[in-house]
């Protein structure tokens, strides 16, 4: 076990997945110069070297401003042998691409018939909560949820960062990773040397018995002191990550759901159509029965992030707000009595 | 170029093919046969089967919503691109693609685009797999003078050029994108685009030519396979149809003249009268290898008839390569 970090770990991912494989290349703006501390190989930042001297400028390539055509040119090098990370920098530039996202890289293995895989993964960060304003800012994920086709990780910690990153470079499906800045300095004793975490497949972060929180990217470590607030008050809560949001592990969500009977889920992404709506959705379609009391989704509301910290860090799901509406389902009752208070 | 007989005869027999396939397309739409609409290539199939010719089997090729005659030219097997379009199961893509999405990565055709311009960026990356890997293949990009104005083929151009890659960049210009003239959408000359991403650009005038179209691109081609970096080629040419099969627009776009003048120009009745001016073939040959094509085409439509539809569970396979039960 080594202590490391959240971008360490991303770095290690990629570089153990380059070494294993000739095939692996990474593309995109200011790779060459690690502008974003992810092509350093180590437990940290800076660690093991940088990139290009490992793997030379065959393999490691800065690309101009041309958002469209790194993310289709990656469709097409991976439809025909090659197997690239795309360095995309901020969640916001896959907005210039997303004709190439969703006509081309999510709909050529379909429309094709089975004939294209497109084993290619899309890396990029959320700078939100950082004053980055609202061209910088953003949580896009769940607009890209609702085109099949493409899979979606959302690490919340160093061990799910790496392993889930190598998972995405050795899948034969393009994968999406949204990776949180907020996230990246965290540190943990990880497993070392390669390992893989499966998509779909849930972390139980806590145990609990009152409530189930689904949290998200970096609602995960709010959800956690949320629940040790929480714990004091004597209510014990359940912490479940999804990790990956396509596929999404419904199963785990549902049957911690049927134990506690209460669910409260924090995403950082907006409230519309958000992936607490659709975790929300399947809930109620699914365990219905099992529900003491209203869901209660804790996002950023739907506005953009303004660049003022005085009004930005106000928006974001927090310990404090998860702990409110924790407090709010369990002390709700619904079914038989009075009803339970819309507030 | 001097090229062989039986490469001259091959050249015919792929313009009759997309010329029969796509005359027996067009029936079929206004007959109800085929869903939907198709885009046909009769009239360009010079500048389709030129490009195609010039490259080898290995090459790769993307193109667009005129989307038959580019995997045709490139060698296709007529059967499953016509159950396609009827959107039976032995279509080329299973019946989930249609005429606009045709691929068959047997000769390398990665996929048509019903996206103007949305496939080059696709080419691109096959011409940066072959770089990285060193297997020498080119890539191809088709797409129409519409196309030339979108940014994607600019940023495609650029990073082709500043990294080398072995690529053509083949504009088929038909002159109107759809009903909009060329001219009054785009500046300047399009080949003339590609001294500003410091690759050589040639204009075709005479698209209706295979021989001329061929030796324009074959020098890209060996360019590329060179590892000298990309080309543009622009090639003039017009479709002898409606944009699409039963398009009846109000406004006649195209004066009759101009498009009397283009009519004289087909370039499968063009290349006949050289086959036999030249003495490569006397009637009883190419009347014959009309016969053939005729009756492959046949065989295809019949291929497709005979075919079964998709089963439903179809429309919930190939979305990834593995299923994991996604909400349906």
């Amino acid at each position: 076990m080594t202590v490391t970090s959240y971008l360490g770990a991303i770095g290690a991912a990629q570089r153990e997945a380059m070494e294993a494989d000739e095939r692996v290349i990474i593309i995109g703006e200011d790779v060459e110069a690690n502008v974003y501390g992810t092509m350093g190989g180590g437990k940290s930042r800076a660690d093991k070297g940088d990139f290009l001297q490992m793997f030379g400028s065959n393999r490691i390539r800065n690309t101009p401003i041309s958002e469209e055509i790194m993310v289709g040119a990656a469709a097409g090098a991976a439809m025909t042998g090659l197997r690239p990370i795309v360095d995309l920098s901020y969640s916001t530039f896959l907005y210039m691409a997303m004709d190439q996202f969703i006509n081309q890289v999510a709909k050529s293995r379909y429309m094709f018939g089975g004939q294209a895989s497109l084993p290619v993964v899309f890396r990029s960060a959320m700078f939100y909560g950082l004053s980055t304003a609202a061209h910088h800012s953003d949580r896009p994920y769940p607009m890209f949820m609702n085109v099949p086709g493409l899979k979606i990780m959302v690490p919340a910690s160093p061990t799910d960062a790496k392993g889930l990153l190598r998972t995405a470079i050795d899948m034969d499906d393009p994968v999406l990773s949204f990776e949180a800045c907020l996230l990246w300095g965290m540190k943990e004793d990880i497993e070392d040397g390669e390992f893989r975490i499966p998509f779909g497949v849930a972390r139980t972060v806590r145990q609990g018995t009152d409530v189930t929180i689904v949290a998200i990217s970096s609602a995960v470590p709010q959800a956690v002191l949320a629940a040790q607030i929480l714990e004091t008050e004597g209510i014990s809560a359940e912490i479940i990550d999804p990790r990956t949001l396509v596929p999404l592990d419904s199963l785990a969500i549902l049957n911690s759901v049927a134990r506690t009977g209460r669910l409260v889920i924090a995403d950082p992404a907006n409230r519309t159509c958000g992936a607490a709506a659709e975790i929300s959705a399947i809930v109620s379609e699914l365990a219905f029965d099992c529900l003491r009391a209203p869901i209660i989704r804790v996002t950023t509301p739907d506005t953009h992030i303004p660049f003022s910290p005085a009004i930005e860090k106000q928006l974001y799901p927090d310990s404090i707000k998860i702990a409110e509406a924790v407090r709010k389902v369990t002390s709700a009752r619904i079914g038989a009595g009075a009803p339970a208070r819309m507030n | 170029m001097t090229l062989a007989n039986d490469i001259l005869l091959e050249m015919q027999r792929r313009m009759l093919r997309i010329r029969y396939f796509d005359e027996r397309a067009s029936k079929m739409v206004k007959r109800g046969e085929i869903p939907g609409t198709v885009h046909t290539s009769i009239g360009q199939e010079a500048q389709v089967v030129g490009a195609c010719m010039a490259l080898s089997e290995i090459d790769y090729m993307t193109g667009n919503h005129r989307s038959h005659g580019h995997p045709i030219g490139k060698g296709a097997k007529l059967g499953p691109l016509m159950a396609e379009l009827v959107g039976k199961a032995t279509g080329v893509c299973g019946g989930k693609g249609g005429s606009m999405h045709l691929a068959d990565f047997k000769v390398g055709s990665l996929g048509e685009s019903g996206i103007v311009g949305s496939s080059i960026p696709i080419a691109t990356g096959a011409a940066l797999s072959s770089k990285i890997l060193g297997t020498g293949r080119v890539s191809l990009a088709f797409f129409g003078d519409g196309a030339a104005n979108q940014g994607c083929l600019y940023e495609a151009m650029n990073l082709a050029s500043v990294w080398e890659l072995p690529i053509v960049f083949l504009c088929e210009n038909n002159h109107y994108a759809l009903s909009t003239p060329a001219h009054t959408v785009t500046a300047g000359v399009i080949a003339e685009r590609a001294a500003g991403f410091n690759m050589p650009g040639v204009r075709v005038e005479d698209g209706q030519s295979v021989l001329t179209v061929y030796d324009a691109v074959r020098a890209a081609v060996d360019r590329a396979r060179a590892n000298k970096g990309p080309s543009l080629v622009e090639v003039m040419t017009y479709r002898f149809n409606e944009h699409s099969e039963g398009l009846r627009l109000a406004t006649d776009y195209r004066n009759a003249a101009e498009k009397e003048s283009w009519l004289k120009r087909d370039p499968v009745k063009m290349f006949r009268s050289y086959l036999l001016d030249n003495g490569i073939a006397d009637a009883s040959i190419l009347d014959q290898l009309e016969a053939e094509v005729l009756a492959e085409v046949e065989d295809a439509v019949q291929f497709a008839e005979d075919s079964p539809y998709p089963e439903p569970s179809v429309a919930f396979k190939d979305i990834y390569t593995e299923s994991f039960g996604g909400t349906q």
